[in-house]
């Protein structure tokens, strides 16, 4: 029997990393990313 | 068995293989190391199904929980500049590997598992990790991930990383100690929290020694997300009821030490096979996409042999 529930999953989820995407969202990211995480490191 | 049905040996007997180029391509570029600098390409907005910081000198990508905090923390309606952001990018991306493979990432991919699990080789007297705890990263997702940097703000309006800035020990070892080392004019900066952090740290190491993957099972958020998937992704365990002997090789062999035989799919599994391995009368296997591969069973003799 071929489950359905995963590929619903699969489809609402990429969705939403594409809204996301189309949000701007990447840039955010990527500007925390390359910007030294003083909290991680812990100084912050 | 079915014609589908194959023995298999394989890939999941090199796990560790696996693990380490993961971890080196996560952490691939290598002369920031010498610039004392962190890697600032275009690519490092991409997630990475892991707990990788990406304020590890070399990281190429981003980790998924330090982002999500991003997001939460900078999403106040009452500040006119606060960026109106959900997370939405990294939200769909965590759902969407949880959707494909659940846990596997923690068991394949994860560098900080791996850590793990080779401290763990280190010969010493072992400890198994009392199983409610594997309830306390539930705890950690909600309180340290979601509320806190929902709900408390600093004297700027905005939440904090709660999870990155007190607890990771990810971020300890793969950023806070190089990062101090190479960057000089970070040390003015060292107070309690570095401290807190370096001790934190420490504990966890003991704990890994002493325990199997203890960090995964009782404290990642990461993993307690990805577990949520483990029953309705597209990649599925199976025991075979009329196979299991329930000799418990499964279970003393398994990292995260569940029984498989109890519950294919338990959100605690990270999929790494080792149980497909262990099991000598072919009682488990795992289906994706179709096809269902299935561990053989030792005791029957192929006709070659006979």
């Amino acid at each position: 029997m071929r489950r359905k529930l995963p590929w619903v999953l699969l489809t609402v989820f990429l969705g939403v990393m594409v809204a996301g995407l189309l949000l701007g969202e990447y840039k955010t990211v990527l500007e925390k990313a390359i910007t030294v995480c003083l909290d991680c490191i812990g100084i912050g | 068995m079915g014609a589908k049905d194959k023995a298999v040996r394989k890939p999941r007997e090199k796990r560790s293989w696996y693990q380490a180029a993961f971890a080196l391509g996560m952490n691939a570029w290598l002369p920031s190391w010498f610039k004392g600098e962190i890697f600032q390409g275009g690519v490092k907005g991409v997630c990475v199904p892991a707990l990788n910081c990406y304020s590890c000198p070399s990281a190429m990508g981003a980790c998924p929980i330090g982002a999500i905090q991003t997001f939460f923390g900078g999403l106040r309606f009452n500040l006119s500049i606060a960026e109106k952001k959900f997370g939405l990018y990294v939200v769909g991306f965590l759902g969407a590997v949880g959707s494909v493979v659940g846990r596997m990432p923690c068991g394949w991919v994860c560098p900080f598992g791996f850590i793990q699990e080779l401290l763990h080789k280190i010969p010493t007297p072992k400890v198994r990790l009392p199983r409610f705890l594997s309830y306390f990263r539930y705890v950690v997702l909600a309180t340290m991930v979601v509320a806190l940097p929902l709900l408390i703000i600093d004297q700027f309006g905005y939440g904090q990383a709660w999870f990155c800035k007190w607890i990771c020990p990810a971020g300890t070892l793969e950023a806070g100690i190089p990062l101090i080392l190479l960057k000089v004019d970070l040390r003015p900066l060292i107070g309690f929290m570095y401290y807190w952090k370096i001790a934190l740290l420490v504990l966890f190491i003991g704990w890994f020694i002493l325990s199997r993957r203890p960090f995964c099972r009782a404290v990642c958020p990461l993993g307690a997300i990805f577990g949520l998937f483990n029953k309705a992704s597209l990649f599925r365990m199976a025991v075979d009821d009329e196979k299991c002997t329930l000799c418990d090789q499964c279970y003393k062999d398994c990292p995260v030490e569940i029984k498989i035989y109890e519950s294919p799919n338990s959100p605690d599994c990270v999929r790494c096979l080792k149980c497909v391995s262990s099991c000598k009368f072919g009682a488990i296997s795992y289906e994706f996409l179709g096809k269902r591969e299935v561990a053989r069973d030792l005791r029957v003799k192929s006709p070659a042999s006979s």
